[in-house]
């Protein structure tokens, strides 16, 4: 397995380069010094512990935050320069999966997937009709193209927003926590979807999540983030058979480790009055 | 005054002048975005059947009853001193000139301006806004610029519906039920009422409360703390701000207009 910070891939090789990254938000740092690449035409995870910024370096890359420090380069663009319809032109290219999948509760599943089309690229009805049906077809959904957001599950709506994230067969796909509340069957199918989509279209993709046994179906490589700093990257399998302490804990679901289980507080038993507990 | 008084003060008058600040340059945004805005021409026009026509029952009815309210009171009042000949001119140059749109941008603001402000906030809220972005669609030129013009375009016409509701109030009272002659009603209200200085400011005055109470609202729910409480407030402030700019504004532009 190779150190972190040290480049695995030759940096032509990476689609995405984030170099020296520091975030500071609410006066807490987020970031402090990250350094990575996200190869071209591969699968990579980005995983850590919660509240430990990965969501936030998605929207780093897409430039809907800004660092305090450091550079990100997606496809040679260095983001933070851009100007706003330079920004916009880059994400034409970009599929971003979003946490809660924040549909437009104004259309159905088919003006929702629909929507980055005929927002851009003026196509015949029937053509767009196909495009749309055909995505829909590919997370489950094809027969649910007439129902409002408000009527689908958690499960459902994620996967309808999945649909629109590859409407246009971005260059790079980023997916917030894919696999949350999608039952076994539909997991199965989002993996198998990411996983041809990368296949057959070359796509990239970076995932952000928690689940390591479904992400070690897919991931061509790990980056374990934690206070602040890339702490481990990798191969799935390399990163399974890590003995580091960060890998050990945060895949072992340990409380002990390098990564606090509680968040910062005065002693217990002080806080619950016991005599004794210093303050 | 203790001084952490005084410094709650100015923290809070700092805060007053940042967000008219804010809100001056979210209005200069809204309008760079408009051009772009007419790509999404339906959207406008979806708009304006939300904000307007949608609106049109409170304000037909309470254009019939201010109507009626006035007729009832000014009949009563003229009557004391034998004019109540004057009653159609007194009532349409009321409503033409103060009521009509002073009233329309009030029951507006608080029929579309928080249903525009709720909508854009949850949107805030449940990330659309961003995911427009991430779909490179500007959110202003999307969601912003088209319920901002819709409101200017929307509130003039709502102020022509309210005044007209609001005349055939006052005919109902003061001619179907207190008998004052219909010819006399209607001819010393046309004599007396002038079209460019009455009716035509009247419109002007409507268009500016409709793109202040529009703005308002649309910058409340734009920049809204997304959570439900936040969305709350934005939706009481939309209706704070935009009563008391329209008043302000009201007084300003009828001593400019006169």
């Amino acid at each position: 397995m190779s150190q972190p910070g040290a480049p695995t891939n030759r940096s032509d090789d990476a689609l995405v380069q984030v170099r020296g990254l520091r975030t500071v938000l609410g006066g807490k740092t987020i970031f402090d010094g990250v350094d990575l690449d996200i190869p071209r035409g591969k699968v990579t995870a980005i995983m850590g512990p919660s509240g430990t910024g990965k969501t936030t370096l998605l929207r780093h890359v897409t430039g809907q935050l800004m660092p305090d420090a450091g550079s990100i380069r997606v496809d040679g663009a260095d983001v933070p320069t851009l100007s706003r319809s330079a920004l916009f032109d880059l994400r034409e290219k970009i599929g971003f999966l979003f946490q809660n999948s924040a549909l437009l509760t104004d259309f159905d599943v088919f003006e929702n997937v629909a929507f980055p089309l005929r927002q851009h690229l003026k196509l015949p009805e029937e053509i767009v009709r196909n495009i749309v049906l055909t995505k829909l077809q590919a997370v489950g959904l094809r027969g649910a193209a007439q129902l409002m957001p408000d009527e689908l599950s958690g499960g459902m709506a994620r996967r309808v927003a999945l649909a629109r994230a590859i409407i246009r067969d971005p260059m790079l796909i980023l997916y917030d926590e894919p696999f949350v509340g999608l039952d076994p069957i539909a997991l199965n199918q989002v993996l198998r979807l990411i996983r041809t989509l990368n296949e057959t279209l070359g796509i990239t993709s970076v995932l952000v999540a928690h689940e390591f046994a479904a992400v070690a179906r897919v991931a061509d490589l790990v980056y374990l983030i934690a206070g602040g700093k890339v702490v481990a990257k990798g191969s799935p399998d390399e990163l399974r058979d890590d003995p580091s302490p960060w890998t050990r804990q945060f895949f072992g679901g340990e409380a002990d480790g390098p990564v606090p289980f509680q968040y910062p507080a005065r002693d217990y038993a002080a806080d619950l009055g016991f005599a004794g507990g210093t303050a | 005054m203790s001084a952490q008084t005084k410094s709650g003060a100015f923290s809070g008058i700092a805060d007053a002048l940042a967000q008219v600040g804010a809100c001056g340059l979210f209005l200069l945004q809204i309008l760079a975005a408009i051009p772009a805005s007419f790509r999404h021409f339906r959207e406008t026009v979806r708009q304006v059947w939300f904000t307007g026509a949608m609106s049109l029952v409170i304000i037909m009815t309470c254009g019939l009853f201010v109507g009626m309210v006035l007729g009832l009171q000014l009949y009563y009042v003229l009557s004391i001193f034998g004019g109540t000949a004057a009653l159609g001119t007194v009532v349409s140059l009321s409503l033409y000139r103060e009521l009509g749109p002073v009233v329309t941008a009030l029951l507006f603001a608080g029929r579309a301006g928080t249903s525009i402000t709720a909508e854009i906030g949850l949107m805030r809220a449940t990330d659309q806004l961003s995911a427009m972005e991430m779909m490179a669609v500007d959110p202003l030129a999307y969601v912003a610029a088209p319920r901002f013009v819709a409101g200017v375009i929307a509130m003039p016409l709502l102020a022509c519906v309210f005044n007209a509701l609001g005349i055939f109030g006052a005919h109902l009272v003061g001619v179907s039920w207190l008998g004052l002659d219909n010819g006399t009603f209607w001819s010393n209200m046309t004599s007396s009422v002038d079209v460019w200085k009455d009716v035509v400011n009247g419109v002007w005055k409507s268009v500016a409360f409709g793109a202040v109470v529009s703005l308002i609202a649309v910058f409340q729910g734009y920049t809204t703390a997304p959570t439900s409480e936040g969305v709350a407030y934005a939706t009481t402030r939309t209706v704070v701000f935009s009563s008391i700019v329209v008043l302000a504004l009201d007084f300003v532009m009828t001593a400019f207009l006169m």
